[in-house]
């Protein structure tokens, strides 16, 4: 099971949130700042698994992240995930923002938040891996995206 | 209306979105907290008004301040609202909201449960499709038990596959939080293991591997659907899974192992993915098994496969400490490694892998790494682990115990010289240099902790001064005026301690008509110790003025010309037995006595608590003297220790003195109570005067190798009945360690401990024991599906048609049957294997017993004969080949024959016989395995294992393909072009390669030719090996369960035909004919009554193949029937092969 998924930029500053397991706000935020603190503090070519955060999981977890240009990308899973598939996973994911924005960086991120909520939701479902394959997950998202088209066009006409 | 909702859009156009929030966000830096306060007021604005659209947007803007933190829950409400828009945009920021702010607490969730149903049930696959995304993160035992019906009907009947694959991944979360719906949901849940949709199936493995992690023995009957999704799934995902879950598995059912070497193997081999090989090696480590040969270099030099590579090995060190132990070097290189997470790993491997050889060099190299280390964590965590090192098991691994004395750091001297005997010359006269060197330590070392360090060496040399060259030279050193300067409880130590060296000098002055010197000695006390007298610490002052005034008292005495050397020593009389650390605990209460009961009545003030221990515990053995001798003969020792022990033995009530006894220092340092010695690097590790340790580790050295070649075969025999006899179980290190005698025969007193100590291991575990077994959470609250599935639940299942329902009903009954079955069957393969593997040990023959495996043969004919063109420069080799080649011929045929039918036991004796003279060979291919990807798809595998001693490479399999049969090549390459082997192959390793081939039709047997060609390094020349790839028609089969029922339906429809064979001078048991029949020819038992049975088959393309075998006597018939008569007859004949020849 994944955990929790975080990006989150080089200076700490949360740019997509996703627990899958309830928390309050405040503990979200102390979350992200414990993990950013882990994370930002380790050299560039060390390996990209951590073990021992504190306030998420326990021995049984690990934060498995990458590191691309200026934003962090962090899955915290437990034993039941396998690491390099979860690597690849990331790779996956950043891959498929990327076309689905089009050269994908950190402002895109930080002005449709939604959006990549939508992408992620097509390839991890409440903690579950539903989709690896990018070419799946394009043609759901793109379908989706298509249907809002035809639904905010619609208004207009009327009016 | 018009108007309203004219207007309803300009405010929208007035309004800010998401991307104006970002945006006014970003150009508020300084002011945030009051923007966002100003944003949400405007926010809580168009919540209020009706349009959707206002809403929506609102509620997009909120998720985005939920992420930074801010409580929305207020909205709740308004999130409601969205949720049930008709619009999937403004659903979906709806649902988006509700997943990452609702919580089991949010009381208007109930509000949404109509809403949900009507979503998971709406033609908009998406609306489904988001509905469950958002659910799957804010269920509550509420909803899930009220749409647990709904998902289970979208599961069955969902039309389309992505909504499908969403109900079925939402079922584990249904599950966890509604756990009486799992049994009536499983096999609902199994089915879908093999859906035809890979996506589904994905979805269904994920969901089982997560619940089977939990409660895996509850799963284990899945493990053969498992297994054949693993052999034939393509998805990488789905297989590491799967290979996580059979990691989960085997530990509960030990035949799995066996099982899974095989498919795991061709994972290995084939696979491209890291993730995937990784995983594979993972699991085979939990399968204890270690594949070290024909495993694929993939020592990978990035930092991830280092760590992981070394996550894996601290699991493999667990059981096979050997293996690992051999990169030890390699390990070593990681400790230099800059990654903190490495470093670490690489510590707590080192741990485990610490032996009597390379303990020195071990320490020695982590000693140099204290040096470089920075920061505190990794610091503290290396000198920990070195000093864990040097300890563990009771020092059982340190045969130089000089060097492990002059290692400056490690601060267990006592510990030490009270377990060993012959080592405390030689600990004395090192801790009289250092005590010499005090000031050295003293000045700068004061605020971190290697002063401790003197407070042992004070206590060695004052215990054992007799051993002490210049006893009088080490009292005026510790009474030092500088010694002041040193923390209360050494000083304690170093005043107690000079007592008893001024008692060692008198005595050495004894009979020393020149009475000057024990004089001196006498007034250099009295001059030094008013100083400790003065001192603040209570502890020191009391000892320093006891001494003081028995000092004074004895200067009387000796101006009186009395002796008084013998009773002064008499003070310090006895012996010191070290004590385990768990001695205490140990104690077994006495019948009758009650710890906790009063003696007295307490009294009203408490006194000092520990005294009463202290004064059991500190009795002294009266009996025992303390040894004179400073060569201390092994055979006195043991006589010593002897005698003892009978000591103990007649005395029930004997506790032995700790030694935390009188002499000992309150805290006498235990192993367990040495304080960690932090140091400051600024301070030099080298005392001079102590030798370096690395001349002991050289020392040591030569030692061994003078050692090793005097071989004192009796006196090591002696010592390794000793040994044995100790039953150390962590002796199980390597046996040449055997080899290394200790530098010193010393002799180990076994701890003590009290008699009748309960051989309890539960202390024994150590908390931080790196290779901890992670702990299976198995109290999760999951029903019990062993037990079959009652559905209590039914009334409020969907309607159902009785057709479908009685299936799921027969599917869940048949289970346990069909499980025993299948047990049995395993068991007869098991036996079949055993035989088989008993010669692999000289042929290493590959046995299949895989469900899904197609076998397919060598014919062995063409197989050895290698092309003529060879060089006269390797002629002789060459010839020598030849013969090689001509006799394996022969045995490979008679092996081959073997291996393909018969089980008879007296051949396979004689076939072990021969097999085992062989001599290497160059190259040769084992059998070629098949298995089966899609209904025209084989796929090969072939084993070449390389039995000369040159390099191969350059290999090229090529197959001349026929009309019915192709070898499917990379695109853009010719039909005749070869495929490259992906390995090369050095000498005497062997791999696995795979080749697809697609088949059209599949009816008749069928041979292709086929050629390898490799290149011989040492000789490069190219080389050539034909063979024949026999494709049978048994091996288009796959073994498919089949119940009874649909077997009747299937015989009733008709569409068969029937052809029949029968076998004369069968003479085995009937089960054992069935067995043979389902492990050669891929058919599964249906049902079996008596001496007859029902057997079914599937090909590769959907045939059906039923038999009915019935047998009286000797004579066996079989009926059988199948859609393609063609494909009967062959596979009957193919049958009656196999029978003809056993």
């Amino acid at each position: 099971m994944i955990k929790a998924i975080l990006i989150f930029n080089n200076h700490g500053k949360p740019r997509l949130s996703k627990f899958y397991e309830h928390y309050t706000e405040d503990t979200e935020q102390q979350i992200i700042r414990e993990t950013f603190h882990l994370v930002s503090k380790r050299d560039e070519n060390v390996c990209n698994f951590l073990e021992g955060g504190m306030l998420i999981g326990g021995s049984d977890y690990k934060l498995i992240y990458r590191h691309y240009a200026t934003l962090y990308f962090v899955f915290c899973v437990d034993s039941s995930e396998s690491e390099l598939g979860i690597l690849d996973l990331i790779q996956v994911f950043v891959e498929t923002l990327d076309k689905c924005f089009e050269n994908v960086c950190e402002l895109d991120l930080i002005f449709h938040v939604d959006k990549v909520h939508n992408i992620l939701a097509e390839m991890v479902m409440g903690g579950m891996v539903l989709e690896t394959n990018m070419n799946e997950i394009i043609t759901q998202v793109d379908a989706q995206n298509k249907m809002e088209k035809s639904e905010t066009r619609q208004p207009e006409t009327i009016s | 209306m018009a108007l309203k909702i004219v207007k309803g859009s300009i405010d929208r156009m007035f309004d800010k979105n998401l991307q104006d929030l970002v945006r006014g966000i970003r150009n508020h830096k300084e002011d945030e907290a009051k923007y966002i306060s100003t944003c949400i007021d405007e926010i809580k604005q168009e919540l209020k008004q009706d349009n959707i659209a206002v809403k929506a947007n609102a509620v997009c803007k909120l998720t985005y301040l939920q992420m930074l933190g801010y409580d929305v829950s207020w909205a709740a409400f308004n999130i409601v609202e969205v949720m049930s828009s008709s619009k999937f945009t403004y659903k979906r920021i709806g649902y988006l909201a509700a997943s990452q702010c609702f919580h089991e607490s949010t009381d208007v969730i109930m509000l949404t449960t109509n809403q949900i149903r009507k979503d998971l049930s709406s033609p908009n696959q998406y609306d489904t499709g988001v509905a469950l995304t958002g659910l799957s993160c804010f269920v509550t035992p509420d909803l899930a038990r009220d749409l647990a019906n709904d998902i289970m009907t979208l599961v069955s009947h969902g039309d389309c596959v992505k909504r499908k694959r969403c109900s079925v991944l939402i079922m584990y979360k249904v599950f966890l939080k509604y756990p009486e719906s799992l049994r009536p949901a499983f096999p609902r849940l199994k089915e879908k293991l093999e859906d035809p949709d890979p996506g589904v199936q994905s979805a269904a493995v994920n969901v089982i591997c997560e619940l089977a992690r939990r409660n895996p023995k509850n799963y284990l009957s899945l493990a053969p659907l498992f297994f054949k999704l693993m052999t034939s799934s393509t998805n990488n995902w789905v297989l590491i899974k799967i290979i996580k879950l059979f990691g989960a598995l085997t530990p509960l059912e030990p035949r799995l192992g066996k099982k899974l070497i095989e498919p795991l193997t061709n994972l290995i081999h084939s696979t491209s993915a890291m993730s995937l090989l990784y995983e594979c090696v993972n699991t085979v480590i939990a399968v204890l098994i270690s594949l070290s040969s024909g495993m694929p270099n993939h020592s990978a030099s990035i930092q991830v496969m280092k760590y992981l590579g070394l996550l894996a090995m601290s699991k493999i060190l667990k059981t096979h400490p050997k293996s690992v132990q051999s990169h030890k070097d390699l390990i070593l290189q990681c400790l230099d490694d800059k990654d903190e997470s490495i470093r670490l790993r690489a510590l707590d491997l080192l741990y485990g892998m610490v032996s009597k050889k390379n303990l020195m060099e071990i320490v020695k190299k982590l000693m140099l790494h204290v040096d470089k280390a920075e920061g505190t964590t990794y610091r503290d965590e290396l000198l920990t682990k070195i000093i864990d090192i040097c300890s563990q098991s009771n020092y059982q691994y340190i045969t130089n115990f000089e060097w492990s004395v002059s290692q400056p750091v490690t601060p267990h001297p006592p510990g030490i010289s009270v377990s060993w005997w012959t080592i405390r010359v030689f600990a004395v006269a090192q801790m009289a240099t250092l005590l010499d060197n005090a000031h050295l330590l003293t000045g700068s070392m004061q605020r971190n902790g290697i002063c401790e360090v003197l407070y042992a060496a004070a206590w060695i040399c004052g215990e054992f001064s007799e051993h002490l060259e210049n006893p009088l030279q080490t009292l005026e050193a510790m009474l030092r005026p500088k010694v002041a300067t040193l923390p209360g409880h050494i000083q304690a130590v170093y005043v107690q301690n000079a007592a008893k060296l001024f008692a060692t000098v008198l005595k050495s002055q004894e009979g020393n008509t020149d009475s000057t010197t024990a004089q001196e000695t006498s007034q250099l006390m009295i001059d030094r110790l008013p100083l400790f007298v003065q001192s603040a610490n209570l502890e020191v002052q009391e000892r320093a003025s006891c001494i003081l005034q028995l000092v004074k008292y004895i200067q009387k005495l000796q101006q009186k010309d009395v002796e008084v050397a013998e009773e002064v020593i008499a003070l310090f009389a006895g012996e010191l037995n070290p004590v385990a650390p768990k001695a205490q605990k140990k104690v077994p209460v006495p019948e009758g006595l009650d710890l906790d009961a009063w003696i007295n009545e307490p009294p009203s003030e408490s006194e000092s608590e520990d005294e009463q221990p202290k004064a059991i515990f500190a009795k002294e053995e009266p009996k025992h003297s303390r040894p004179r001798h400073t060569e201390v003969d092994e055979k006195e020792l043991a006589r010593r220790r002897e005698a003892r022990k009978q000591e103990q033995a007649n005395n029930p009530f004997y506790i032995k003195a700790s030694p935390s006894s009188q002499k000992v220092y309150q805290d006498a340092p235990g192993v367990e109570h040495i304080p960690v010695v932090q140091i400051d690097l600024s301070v030099p590790l080298k005392v001079p005067g102590l030798p370096m340790s690395d001349q002991y580790v050289k020392l040591e050295e030569e030692r061994r190798q003078k050692e090793r070649a005097e071989k004192k075969k009796k006196e090591k025999k002696k010592r390794k009945e000793k040994r044995s006899g100790r039953g150390k179980k962590h002796d199980s290190g390597p046996e040449s360690e055997e080899d290394i005698t200790p530098a010193h025969m010393v002799d180990i007193v076994t701890e003590e401990m009290p008699e009748n100590a309960l051989p309890s291991d539960d202390d024994d575990k150590d908390p931080n024991d790196p290779h901890k077994a992670l702990d299976i959470d198995l109290d999760k609250p999951l029903a019990d599906s062993e037990k079959l599935p009652v559905r209590s639940h039914r009334a409020a299942e969907a309607p159902k048609s009785p057709a479908e329902d009685g299936d799921a009903e027969s599917a869940a009954t048949q289970e346990p049957k069909k499980k025993s079955g299948k047990e049995k069957r395993e068991k007869k393969k098991d036996k079949d294997r055993d035989r088989k593997v008993s010669l692999k040990c000289s042929v290493s023959l590959q046995i299949q017993f895989s469900t899904s495996r197609i076998f397919n043969e060598l014919s062995p004919s063409s197989f050895w004969v290698f092309n003529e063109k060879k060089s006269s420069k390797h002629k002789k080799k060459k010839q020598k080949k030849e013969k090689e080649e001509k006799e394996k011929k022969k045995k490979k045929k008679k092996h081959h024959h073997h291996h393909h039918h018969s089980d008879g036991g007296g051949e396979e004796s004689v076939q072990n016989g021969t097999v085992e003279e062989e001599e290497p060979l160059p190259v040769s291919v084992y059998d070629i395995q098949g298995n089966l990807q899609d209904g025209s798809q084989v796929v090969v595998s072939v084993i070449f294992e390389n039995k000369c001693d040159s390099f191969l490479k350059s290999m090229e399999f090529n197959v001349l393909d026929s009309l019915n049969s192709k070898l499917q090549r990379p695109e853009g390459s010719g039909p005749h072009d070869g495929l490259t082997v992906p390995f090369q192959l050095p000498p005497g390793v062997s791999n696995e390669a795979r080749f697809v081939f697609t088949v059209q039709s599949i009816v008749m047997p069928q041979k292709l030719k086929g050629t390898l060609t490799f290149i011989v390094k040492d000789s490069s020349t190219h080389e050539k090996l034909d063979f024949k790839l026999h494709f049978t028609c048994t091996s288009y089969l796959i073994t498919t369960p089949c119940y009874s029922d649909a077997f009747a339906k299937l015989l009733e429809s008709g569409d068969l035909k029937g052809s029949s064979v029968r076998l004369e001078g069968v003479n085995m048991p009937f089960h054992h004919l069935l067995a043979r029949i389902c492990f050669h020819h891929h058919f599964s038992v249906v049902e079996r009554i008596d001496s007859c049975a029902s057997m079914y088959s599937r090909s590769i393309q959907g045939h059906h193949v039923c038999l009915l075998v019935k047998t009286s006597g000797q004579t066996v018939s079989i009926d059988a029937k199948c859609d393609e008569p063609t494909l009967l007859g062959n596979v009957l004949d193919e049958i009656k092969q196999t029978f003809s020849q056993c």
